[in-house]
């Protein structure tokens, strides 16, 4: 039977499943248990999650080992990246879904959600740190049917006004809709009409189309875009941001989240903070009947949690 | 550098406005005044004088100059009244609400500007229309011009001097890979040749020469004219060799038969002020005459006065 602070001092170390380490409790019971060998061993028994018996000792498990540097290490993640221009950020994500296989749907994000001025910021930063432009990486390293799409969205500088042509945007929607219906065995990632009107138009405009779409084929063109992810993320991330960026971090909470997913967490409260994190928490309790603060001060710990919390506008739980 | 000449000591923007009034008034219209004028003096004189002319007369300049004169001779000067960025901005929107997008004209925009020359044309271009450049590219060119232009257009190139030897290597064997197979619209070519920095470009297409002792513009000539050849053709030579691109241009619009004025009053009004001194050198030592002969052969009247005026007479 695992005492209250062996509990504790489980649910410090992430073996509950939570984010981060509550570095509080950990030194407290460091100092508690100081002269106490038998705790330290008892404990080691109960936390099988991180220690195995082999031979005379609990040994340490490697990949439970890695996890905890991961796990430390959330807070130091988040601190850089908050102390870094949104620009360099930008940057670095970018090249890491280029040259380190990270998902995709980041460079989505960047790209669709970012302002036309951002974007470019980030692309000049991009060209700084890595002597080449974020266009030509991509387009050099995406040779799949993704490329179109993702070269089309890095490389936008959108009309940022509100103006629109209303009769070119039912057009529009009834061209998607044409294209999608008759696009037959090819990909329609790969579909030129849906990546130009995509990448090209304002926001505004699309937001126009978005709703023709709807008002012309009575149904929401993300559920005619079913068949690929992809493209069903470019249209949440330009129609509501909001609403896209309460999705990842809700995958961050789930169970057996994998490493791409909590990051998202960090980097979605980091890159967000200042921008519309009030849009995204009324996003989140209408998706999800929760408050965000809630969340977050469940299933994440220590200077993570105060962290994520003040990012989010919250005083500390 | 530029062929225009301004006066030294300059008449103030007044004075200058008034002498256009003078030249507008009575019949018809003093069009060597107009010239004297307009044809000497820099983008911030200019557009001193256009202010200085409505708060005086009460009446837009342009407006008053499309009222008096017409023809060849009033498209350049409109074209020529505005900065080097809002001219370029106004150009390309022309060129696309064309029948057909006309294709030279964002192509060199695209190409010969550095990428922040390019995105101030990109800047006003939205402010002035609404629209971005490329959404617009992208909406009027279709098929292969699409990919081509839209990929020009769009890319902010790194501007940096670094070459790898090893990629321009590999990448003028895909060049050289997708011409043997006449695959002139491959998307390979559309990507090296537009997200690709200049130095690396040139690299590339150096490697290309040394490889196959033939330079890549010669390769991509094809028996038959093919529009889209051309416009590649066009595209490699605004991105590595200006200067000889635009002496071409003019070489072949004087000196053969048939007359372009627009595509004659882009070059000159597009580069009087950047550098069409170094392409007029270059014109004389191919052509076997001067520039200002040649024009002076192909036109005639105000529009002819109005461009020797330019190119430095």
């Amino acid at each position: 039977m695992a005492t209250d602070e062996q509990l504790a001092l489980t649910r410090a170390l992430s073996g509950d499943g939570g984010l981060g380490v509550e570095e509080s409790t950990l030194v407290s019971i460091i100092g508690k248990w100081r002269k106490k060998p038998e705790h330290i061993s008892s404990f080691r028994k109960s936390f099988n999650r991180l220690f195995s018996i082999t031979g005379h000792i609990e040994k340490c498990e490697d990949d439970h080992m890695q996890k905890l540097v991961m796990e430390f290490s959330r807070f130091h993640q988040i601190t850089v990246l908050w102390a870094m221009h949104p620009h360099e950020r930008d940057a670095r994500w970018a090249n890491q879904v280029i040259h380190k296989n990270h998902p995709s749907s980041i460079l989505v994000e960047i790209a669709s959600t970012r302002s036309a001025e951002d974007l470019l910021g980030a692309r000049r930063a991009y060209q700084t740190l890595f002597h080449h432009s974020l266009e030509e990486d991509v387009a050099y390293q995406v040779k799949d049917s993704k490329s179109k799409l993702l070269v089309g969205l890095v490389s936008a500088y959108r009309y940022e006004g509100q103006k629109v042509d209303n009769d070119v945007a039912k057009s529009e929607a009834k061209a998607l809709h044409n294209a999608l219906k008759t696009a037959g065995a090819n990909k329609i990632i790969e579909i030129d009409e849906v990546v130009r009107i995509l990448s090209t138009r304002s926001k505004s405009h699309l937001k126009a189309v978005f709703k023709y779409y709807k008002e012309l084929h009575g149904k929401y063109l993300e559920e005619d875009l079913s068949g690929d992810a992809l493209l069903q993320q470019t249209v949440l991330c330009l129609d509501s941001p909001a609403s896209y960026f309460s999705q990842v971090i809700n995958s961050a909470f789930k169970e057996g989240a994998n490493h791409a997913e909590t990051e998202g967490l960090s980097r979605v409260m980091v890159s967000r903070s200042d921008v519309d994190m009030e849009e995204i928490k009324e996003a989140y309790a209408k998706l999800y009947g929760a408050k965000l603060a809630d969340v977050i001060s469940k299933k994440t710990r220590g200077y993570f949690r105060d962290s994520l919390l003040s990012l989010a506008g919250e005083a500390k739980a | 550098m530029a062929t225009l000449s301004i006066p030294n000591p300059v008449p103030s923007a007044i004075e200058d406005a008034e002498k256009l009034r003078k030249a507008f008034q009575g019949w018809g219209t003093d069009e060597k005044a107009m010239i004297a004028v307009l044809a000497h003096r820099d983008a911030a004189q200019r557009k001193q004088i256009k202010i200085a002319y409505e708060e005086q007369y009460k009446e837009k300049l342009l407006k008053r100059i499309e009222s008096e004169i017409s023809g060849h001779f009033e498209r350049a000067v409109y074209r020529w009244i505005f900065d080097p960025v809002e001219r370029q901005a106004i150009m390309a929107n022309i060129a696309i609400k064309n029948k057909v997008v006309d294709f030279p004209v964002i192509i060199e925009i695209a190409c010969i500007n550095s990428s922040n020359e390019l995105l101030a044309v990109k800047q006003v271009y939205q402010s002035l229309y609404k629209h971005s450049l490329e959404e617009d590219v992208a909406s009027h060119a279709t098929g292969d011009f699409r990919k081509l232009l839209f990929a020009l257009v769009g890319t902010y190139r790194y501007d940096g001097e670094e070459i790898n030897t090893e990629l321009a290597k590999t990448e003028a064997k895909i060049l050289n890979d997708a011409i043997t197979k006449g695959e002139y619209n491959s998307d390979e070519i559309i990507r090296i040749l537009s997200t690709r920095s200049k130095a690396q470009l040139q690299a590339t297409f150096n490697c290309y020469k040394d490889a196959h002792n033939l330079s890549i513009t010669k390769a991509l000539s094809t028996k038959t004219p093919n529009d889209f050849v051309i416009a590649l053709r066009a595209a490699i030579r605004c991105r590595t060799t200006p200067t000889k691109y635009f002496e071409k241009v003019l070489r072949n619009i004087l000196q053969k038969s048939g007359m372009d004025e627009d595509a004659l009053t882009r070059v000159i009004v597009m580069h009087a002020e950047k550098d069409l001194k170094e392409i007029k050198e270059l014109f004389q030592t191919r052509a076997n005459m001067t520039l200002e002969q040649a024009v002076a052969k192909k036109t005639s009247g105000d529009y002819e006065n109005f461009l020797l005026a330019l190119i430095g007479n």
